[in-house]
Formats: C-alpha cells, sequence, structure tokens
C-alpha cells in the first residue's frame, strides 16, 4: 500500500541557485588545468568532457523533479482531485511540462555543441564552443525559473497535507460551517483542530485516528459547506466536496439542531439534500448536535418533518440484507459536544456501520475465498453409527510396549550414579566391561614408567625367551673378559721424576702465562732496549736468583757484571782515554757532576729507591735536555686540560650522553624572542 | 603417558617439560629444553654438536649396536593386559639395563685402553727435552740424577748474633 507521503519530495532550487549549483559542481569535478601547447585532440577531449558533464547534471537535477512530482493521473482520484482543487491541475502539469522541455533542450544543446567541438581547431575556438553551450544551457533554465518558483511553493505546501490514507477505515464529518464538527473530532481523537465562534475556523481537511475494536478509524474533519450552487464554491469547500466524492468512509452530517451556528435547521436540511448525491453507498449517520442548548424533542413542527426527511433518506443507505429494524437508532443520533452526552454512541455507531458495510463488501469480492478457510473449519457429517478409529498395525504397537517395559527395566549408568552419591561423588568404573583373560585383571594398574623407560615399549610375549637369550650371551662375554683381561700397571714414573716433572709443568705453564700478559700489552707498550731499563728490573740480584733457582753458583757471574757497570767505569771516554794516554786523564774525571753524585749515592745504598724529579731527563726518554722535557710535559697537561674539564675520556671520546637535554630546548624567555636554540 | 626423546640431544623428555614443534609437513620435533629447541632453531646438525648423543654414536665415543637395544621398540599395536606378562616385563627391564650398562661401561674402557701408556710416554718425552727449564744442563752434567736443586738463603750472621743476645 502506497502511502501518501509529499514530504519526500527533494527541494525544488530556484532558477539562480540551480545554475550555481551545476557550474560550481562542473568546475570542480572536471580537470581545470589546460594549456594550450597539448595535442588538440587532448584539449577537445578537454572541453567536451565539461559540456558532457554539466549536461548530465542539469538532466539529473530536472528528472528527479519530474519524477518525483506525482502524477495527478496515476494517484488516487481523491489526491488528484484535492490536488487540483489546491493548486490547479493545468497549471501545475504545465509547469512540470516547462521543467521537461528544459531538459530535452538541454539535452540537445549539448549534442550540438559537442559535435562542434568535434572540430575545433584551437584551445580559443574549443574554449568559446563550451562557453556558448554553457551559456544556452543557463539560458534556458533562467526561463523557466517562475515554473521552478512555483514547483517549489506547491511542494511545501505538499508536504503539508495530512497524510489520508483513501483505503482504510475512514469516518468523515460534514455539515454546515459552526455546527460543532472540529469539536467532535477533538472529543474522539487526539488531534487539536482549532474551534473558534466564527465560521470557516477549519480550512482545510484534518486527520484524526481513534479506535474501535481493536481497529484504527481514520476520522477526518472537514471544513463547513454552505448551500451553493456547486460552481460558485470556494477552494476550501471543494476540499470537503473532493473528500466526501472519493473517500469511501462513513459519513457523519452534523446538524445543529439549536439554530446557534447562525443557520436554521431548514437551511442545514436544503444542504443535506443538494448534496445526498456524495452519499451514495455510504453508511450515513445524521448527528444532532447541540442538544445541551435544544433538545431534539423540544424542536418545531416542521424542523422535526425536516429531520424525519433526512432520516428517511439516511435509511435508504442502511445496507438491505443486515438491514434491520432495530439500525434504526443508527441512524439519527443525538449529542452534545459540550457536556459530552452520546459523543461516544455516535463514534461507537459510525464505526459500527462502517465496519458492517466493508465486510460485506469483502464477502461479496472474490478474494474472499481465500481466507474463508479462516472462519470456519468444516467437520464431516457422520453418515452413520459405525467407528472408525485410525489403524496402527499390530507389530508396532507390540514394539512400543516392548519399549516402554525395557526403559522401566534397564538400569544406566546414570541410575547407577545416582544410586552412589551423585556426579561429584561417585566416579564411575569405565574397567567394568574389560575383556581379559582373567577377570580378576581388571581393576589392576599397570606403571606406564620404569627408570626413564616406558614399560609399553618392552612388552612382547617373547620376552622371557629373548631374556634367557640375552642371559646367555651375557655370560659368555664375562668368560672371555676374563681370559683376556692383560696387566696394566708397567712403568710407572717414580716421585722424583714426578716432582721434576711437576716443576717443569708449572715452569712451562708460567712462561706461557707471562708471554701471553706481554703479547696483549705489547702494541700499546713500546719496546725500549733493555739499557734503558727505568725500572731497574735487571740487577744482577736477580740474575742471581735466577741462576741459583736452576742450580748453578752465581756469584762468578755477579762479580763480573758488576765489575763491568757503568756506574763503576765512565761511559764511552773510558775507551779514548786508555789511547790518549795521561793528557786526558783530566777529563776522565769529570764526568757529569749530577751523573757522579748519583753514581756514588747509588754505590752507596743501592737498597734504598728514590723517585726521581720529573723534569730529570732518563735516557730512555727521547728529551734532548730537562728543559725540553719540562715543555713537553706543560704542552701535554695543556690539552689534557680541556678534555678533563669535558669529562671526556680521552682524545676520541665523543660521547654525547643526552642528545636533545630538555633544559635547552624548552622554556620561554623572560625577555627578548626564542628564535634559535 | 609416554617418554619421548628429545630430537636433538636424545636424553628422555618427562612430562611437563619441553616443547614440541610441529612443521607444516606434520612432522613433530620434540626437546627437552630451550638450549636444544634454540640449537634446532639455528638449523644445527645434532650430529655435529659435540654433546649431543647423535654425535657421540656418529663418532664411536657412545657404544651403537647391541642386543640390549632391540628389546625397546615402539609397538604401534597394544597388547592385551596380561598380569604375568606385565610382571615378567617390569623384571626383565631392571635386568636388561643391567645389561646394557655394563656392556656401555666395556665400551668405555676398551676406548680408553691405550691412555696410561701413552701418558708415560709423553711424560718421559718432555722429562727428557725440557729439564734445562728447572736444572742448568752444567749441574745435570755433574749429578744426572733428576733431584731438584735447592735454593740457597743467605742469612746474615750480624741478625743471628743479635737474636742470641735477646734470648739470653
Amino acid at each position: 500500500m502506497v502511502q501518501y507521503n509529499f514530504k519526500k519530495i527533494t527541494v525544488v532550487p530556484n532558477g539562480k541557485d540551480l545554475i550555481d549549483i551545476i557550474l560550481s559542481r562542473t568546475q570542480r569535478q572536471t580537470p581545470t588545468v589546460v594549456h594550450k601547447g597539448y595535442a588538440i585532440s587532448r584539449l577537445r577531449q578537454f572541453y567536451m568532457r565539461k559540456v558532457k558533464y554539466t549536461q548530465q547534471n542539469f538532466h539529473e537535477k530536472l528528472s528527479a523533479i519530474i519524477d518525483e512530482f506525482p502524477r495527478l493521473d496515476d494517484i488516487h482520484p481523491f489526491y488528484g482531485d484535492l490536488l487540483h482543487v489546491l493548486y490547479n491541475k493545468d497549471h501545475y502539469k504545465l509547469a512540470l511540462g516547462q521543467v521537461n522541455t528544459a531538459r530535452n533542450l538541454i539535452s540537445k544543446i549539448a549534442k550540438d555543441y559537442v559535435k562542434l567541438l568535434k572540430y575545433g581547431d584551437s584551445l580559443y575556438r574549443c574554449k568559446s564552443l563550451k562557453v556558448a553551450a554553457l551559456g544556452r544551457m543557463c539560458t534556458v533554465i533562467k526561463r523557466i525559473s517562475p515554473s521552478l518558483a512555483y514547483l517549489e511553493q506547491i511542494r511545501q505546501h505538499m508536504a503539508r497535507l495530512p497524510s489520508i490514507d483513501p483505503n482504510t477505515r475512514t469516518i468523515l464529518i460534514c455539515g454546515y460551517p459552526n455546527v460543532g464538527k472540529s469539536s467532535f473530532i477533538n472529543k474522539i481523537t487526539r488531534a487539536d483542530v482549532d474551534v473558534q465562534p466564527y465560521a470557516f475556523t477549519t480550512k482545510s481537511l484534518f486527520v484524526g485516528h481513534t479506535d474501535y475494536k481493536y481497529l484504527r478509524y481514520q476520522v477526518i474533519d472537514t471544513p463547513g459547506i454552505l448551500d451553493r450552487p456547486f460552481e460558485d464554491r470556494n477552494i476550501i469547500e471543494m476540499c470537503s466536496i473532493t473528500a466526501l466524492a472519493h473517500l469511501r468512509a462513513a459519513i457523519l452530517f452534523f446538524l445543529d439542531i439549536s439554530g446557534s451556528c447562525g443557520y436554521s435547521i431548514a437551511q442545514q436540511a436544503a444542504l443535506f439534500h443538494s448534496i445526498k448525491s456524495l452519499f451514495m453507498n455510504k453508511p450515513l449517520i445524521v448527528v444532532c448536535n447541540k442538544t445541551d442548548l435544544q433538545p431534539l424533542e423540544g424542536i418545531s413542527e416542521e424542523d422535526m418533518k425536516l429531520v424525519m426527511e433526512m432520516k428517511a433518506e439516511a435509511m435508504k443507505t442502511v445496507m438491505g440484507q443486515g438491514g434491520e429494524p432495530a439500525n434504526e437508532e443508527a441512524v439519527l443520533v443525538t449529542m452534545s459536544t459540550l457536556t459530552e452526552d452520546g459523543v461516544i454512541a455516535v463514534k461507537n455507531a459510525a464505526c459500527e456501520r462502517l465496519l458492517d458495510q466493508r465486510v460485506e463488501i469483502k464477502m461479496k469480492s472474490k478474494k474472499i475465498n481465500d481466507c474463508l478457510n479462516r472462519f470456519h473449519v468444516a467437520m464431516p457429517k457422520p453418515r452413520d453409527q459405525k467407528e472408525r478409529p485410525p489403524c496402527i498395525p499390530q507389530a508396532v504397537l507390540e514394539a512400543r510396549a516392548k519399549e516402554a517395559a525395557e526403559k522401566e527395566r534397564r538400569k544406566t549408568e546414570k541410575d547407577l550414579e545416582n544410586e552412589n552419591g551423585g556426579a561429584g561423588v561417585y566416579s564411575a568404573s569405565l574397567k567394568k566391561h574389560y575383556i581379559l583373560a582373567n577377570d580378576e585383571w581388571k581393576e589392576d594398574i599397570m606403571p606406564e614408567i620404569l627408570d626413564g623407560h616406558n614399560v609399553a615399549d618392552f612388552i612382547d610375549p617373547d620376552i622371557l625367551l629373548r631374556l634367557e637369550e640375552l642371559e646367555r650371551e651375557e655370560g659368555l662375554r664375562q668368560a672371555e673378559e676374563e681370559d683376556d683381561d692383560f696387566e696394566m700397571d708397567g712403568e710407572e714414573l717414580n716421585a722424583e721424576e714426578k716432582e721434576a716433572l711437576a716443576e717443569i709443568r708449572k715452569k712451562k705453564s708460567l712462561l706461557i702465562q707471562q708471554h701471553r700478559i706481554k703479547k696483549s700489552t705489547a702494541e700499546s707498550r713500546s719496546i725500549v732496549p733493555r739499557k734503558f731499563d727505568k725500572n731497574n728490573e735487571f740487577t744482577s740480584e736477580r740474575m742471581g736468583r735466577q741462576l741459583a733457582a736452576l742450580g748453578l753458583d752465581p756469584s762468578l757471574a755477579i762479580n763480573r757484571a758488576r765489575s763491568r757497570s757503568l756506574s763503576r767505569k765512565g761511559r764511552k771516554r773510558e775507551r779514548s782515554s786508555d789511547n790518549h794516554g795521561d793528557a786526558m786523564d783530566v777529563d776522565m774525571d769529570t764526568p757529569s757532576k749530577k751523573l757522579r753524585a748519583r753514581s756514588r749515592s747509588l754505590s752507596l745504598s743501592r737498597s734504598r729507591s728514590r723517585s726521581r724529579p720529573p723534569s730529570e731527563v732518563t735516557p730512555g726518554d727521547g728529551f734532548k735536555d730537562s728543559a725540553q722535557k719540562v715543555k713537553a710535559i706543560k704542552i701535554a697537561k695543556k690539552s689534557v686540560k680541556k678534555r678533563n674539564k669535558d669529562a671526556r675520556k680521552g682524545e676520541a671520546d665523543r660521547v654525547i650522553p643526552s642528545l636533545k637535554p630538555k633544559h635547552l630546548f624548552s622554556g620561554k624567555r623572560s625577555i627578548g624572542k626564542t628564535q634559535r636554540r | 603417558m609416554r617418554l619421548e626423546k628429545c630430537w636433538f640431544c636424545s636424553s628422555t623428555i618427562y612430562p611437563g617439560h619441553g616443547i614440541q614443534f610441529v612443521r607444516n609437513d606434520a612432522k613433530i620435533f620434540r626437546f627437552c629444553r630451550s638450549k636444544c629447541h634454540k640449537n634446532f632453531k639455528m638449523k644445527r646438525n645434532p650430529r655435529k654438536v659435540k654433546w649431543t648423543k647423535a654425535y657421540r654414536r656418529l663418532h664411536g665415543k657412545d657404544m651403537t649396536q647391541d642386543s640390549t637395544f632391540e628389546f625397546e621398540r615402539k609397538r604401534n599395536r597394544p597388547e592385551r593386559y596380561d598380569r604375568n606378562l606385565a610382571e615378567t616385563t617390569l623384571k626383565a627391564i631392571k635386568k636388561i639395563t643391567k645389561v646394557r650398562v655394563e656392556r656401555e661401561a666395556k665400551h668405555h674402557a676398551l676406548r680408553m685402553k691405550g691412555k696410561k701408556a701413552k701418558e708415560h710416554k709423553e711424560a718421559v718425552k718432555e722429562l727428557e727435552q725440557s729439564i734445562h727449564l728447572v736444572k742448568a744442563p752444567a749441574v745435570l752434567q755433574q749429578d744426572p740424577s733428576l733431584t731438584l736443586p735447592k735454593m740457597l738463603v743467605k742469612v746474615s750472621q750480624k741478625q743471628v748474633e743479635e737474636n742470641n743476645v735477646m734470648e739470653e
């Protein structure tokens, strides 16, 4: 069932806006950059694309408008007529037609210009063609902008129309202005219609919903109708006329008994008769309202006659077959919306009548055959007294009986479990059904592991035999072994030899250790000849000790070493003095004072060690004199000072402990800029 | 429950130890501890890694072929339980292991047989060649025995006299 919801129509933009939208979209969604150096086909393609794109967008938008606006011929005649009444069908159709024409025109323009563009020979020409095409399309749109504005207005109004379902149960309320229709609908539904003392308060149709017997009924409130010839009616009245004409509903014709609406009963009756043609085939109820002001019985004779005439008319509309005299009550009812006296009765009566009528119609229609079975279950009539029960074969009955018996007799494991204390207490013996040679063995627990071996790997029916074989073999082997046993004592070292060997090995390992130490430090140690022995390692005592350890007598060697030592003799001068004789005697006696003093002190107190002043040059140092050494020391210290201040380990230490220390890279200055850090 | 053998070092894997690795071709590798597992991941060949059983067997350090190994074989069809058989099997296992251990000891002894003689020879040679490190050749000529020379410690006379005086 299509819901007549006109709220979903997209907004119709006005002409200018539509042009803006489409042109800006073209600009955004198509490539924009083109140079005159490009290949001509590329230029043509570029501009053709733009023209095509614009045309497509216009086409889309206009098609959307045309499709979404309802076609008055295709919708329910009620809505068709309603829209015609409100907006004038011709005008509406014309507007949509214009939009359609515009769409076709734009397509034609695009086609023509694309054809022309195929032969454009320069950038400028292609561009002008494109400009012309787009311009013409926009002019077309500009020309239809009044239609677009009109359509937009219609759309806005349509969106606010009440959503009336023309096919469901409907109750229509009609009558003169001010008789109390809106008050009634306010009473029975949740609708909130304006109720005012002046006529034509309700200017359009209003819908409310009410329930009766678990079904939902639409209640439609119409603007008041005046008694005028058809042609003179205004739009508002035409709304109600349309509703009356097209909606298949129960009609409540309201009658103001008291005349406080400003119209007499005679006038209202006249109206009734003029529109009674519209009441064909619809359940009609004449409702006399405002009985609090004037009860029905109290009206005049003529008025009563008129009312009875109306009632008679109403009776005619009651269904033929189901029509019983009891329904007389349901044709003319009185009520008062002010005192709410009889309001519910009216509603019930209307709903009842409508329901009956709809059911009748449904019963007569073809569709009823599909759901007829839901109303009635047919039972065959017994033709004789014979009983015919269902037929079950004997075997099946026997099997059923046996199964039932078995179920009772057999004891399951579950039963056993329950007997012995339930799930947590009893643990079933899984070994119960084992098939073994001897039933005593059922509950045996066999070890799976023994001494790091899997017992299952050794199991063999022949294991005894094999074990015997093995033992035999073993016996044989042991016998052989005893024969083969040989002596292994033989050569052995005696204690002396052992001691000597141990010493030798110790000495050797010491040598190796020393060599290794020397080797590892060789690269960072300078090789200084032995004669420049700074630490006085190579002394004659040492030599003496080593020789004694080997068993030799060192005294001869020591004496010889001492006699040849430097401290006793001079240096090179010694040799020359022998050659030159006495003339050089003087020189011999004056080697450098320091050397002499030093050597004297050395020879006197050899055992005491003495530290030298740093500026003193020892022979192995590499300095010419002490002044040079002092300067060298100074320079060395100077170079080390800076590194020490930076806490560097040495020359090559370039480690930066933290690359981006936070205190240098963060913080604002209290004054000035922080442009560099 | 079964005791498995480590694929790398061939030691037994007791329950709760080690890792099993299943390769995409469905071959299972069991390892007794992470040492073996990590060696495997490094793609080391156990036959080249000195401390594994595979190496030792391959290089003849351990006994390879023996009838005692025939007893232990993985059987895929379980035998029906027989109490007598189980008893005898358990006793047999003990005997078999004893025999095997003895045989392995024999193998090891056989392997180590010539060691004493060799060591002796080496010691003699070393003594002969390197004696000069502890005893000077001159001394050796005078005294051909292998007694080591003693170091003489000189004690000064004056101190000795002083001590005597103090004692008195």
